[in-house]
């Protein structure tokens, strides 16, 4: 079984309690339709465990099958950079179906961000090495595609549909 | 399963189908190292996303210098539309006719099913081999095993 290699650490977007006993990483991709599917799903699942659970989120873009997918996760280091982090990270998969750069200047003006300095950032590539630290450390950590999650540090295999999810959680609780 | 050859072996040569009018051999490889993938079938949603990501770890095998071989019973035509759908930058191999006959060689064909395993080989320059993998037919085997087993080789 595939375990996750990075520890999770500070540099990390994380949600949820500090001291949860339960960990969701997620491995994903800005632009991946199934990412997109399970956007909604680990809303539900946080919501369901409450403060037990603490969620990560990593990028791991598939560049060569998904044009935008490098862009969109450098806007949402972006945004981390400037405190905003979750927010672009929902507006993104929640205008999924528009995705490109328009819609991430868009959603950069909505949160107060300058549209120029990330016109900047993204022509520089200011953010790339932080995407490409986590896409190698997703690879070495078993990776298979995206979404990949780790509960407790170990690979998730199977569904990621709600009730499976759920239920892999609470067995990773035992 | 399949008993896959044992590291130590001296890789079986071939020379396979990459288009319709070009073959690959093997030995026109030899003198670095070759990352061998099996897998079941061009297009089912697992093999996707296998080939996809090697295709997006391929810099980091070509920083070993290593070369990449898809393989599996697909034809040529069926590779292209794939490779070409998937933006694919290393070759597909056809283990078309006779079917599987390479990777009955590595035992790495499911005779049941009439594919290939899942089924991972790294070959060291001189083309013996000196890793394997087999996975679940069912599960993507991600790329941490091949670059480990790089980096074992590249130490020695």
């Amino acid at each position: 079984m595939a375990a996750l290699k990075v520890p999770i650490t500070s540099e990390d977007h994380f949600q949820g309690d500090k001291d949860a006993s339960l960990i969701l990483v997620e491995y994903g991709d800005y632009e991946c339709p199934h990412c997109g599917h399970a956007y909604p799903i680990v809303k539900a699942v946080q919501k369901h465990f409450g403060k037990r659970l603490g969620f990560v989120f990593r990028n791991f873009p598939l560049n060569q099958i998904h044009p935008d997918a490098e862009a969109a996760a450098e806007t949402a280091e972006f945004a981390a950079a400037n405190g905003r982090f979750w927010e672009m990270h929902d507006g993104i998969f929640e205008n999924q179906d528009e995705l490109g750069v328009p819609l991430l200047r868009e959603l950069a003006q909505k949160l107060k961000l300058s549209a120029q300095s990330l016109d900047r950032a993204l022509s520089g590539h200011e953010y790339a090495p932080r995407v490409k630290q986590d896409f190698l450390g997703g690879v070495r950590s078993g990776v298979n595609g995206t979404p990949t999650f780790f509960i407790n540090g170990q690979r998730h295999d199977g569904s990621f549909e709600y009730e499976d999810l759920v239920e892999a959680i609470e067995a990773g609780s035992e | 399963m399949a008993q896959l050859l044992a590291p130590g072996t001296a890789a079986p040569q071939f020379s396979l189908p990459v288009t319709a009018d070009q073959k690959l051999s093997l030995r026109e490889l030899m003198g670095r190292p070759v990352i061998l993938a099996f897998y079941p079938a061009d297009f089912s949603p697992v093999c996707g996303d296998q080939m996809a990501l090697y295709n997006e770890v391929l810099p980091e095998f070509q920083k070993f210098n290593a070369e990449m071989l898809g393989i599996s019973v697909d034809g040529v035509w069926c590779h292209t539309a794939f490779a070409e759908n998937r933006h694919l930058h290393f070759p597909l191999l056809a283990d078309y006719e006779p079917k599987g006959e390479v990777a009955r060689k590595y035992g790495a064909y499911r005779q049941q099913d009439g594919f290939c395993e899942r089924a991972l080989f790294l070959l060291d320059a001189q083309g013996k081999i000196v890793w394997n993998y087999l996975s679940p037919v069912s599960i993507n085997p991600g790329a941490d095993g091949i670059l480990a087993a790089l980096q074992d080789l590249s130490k020695k």
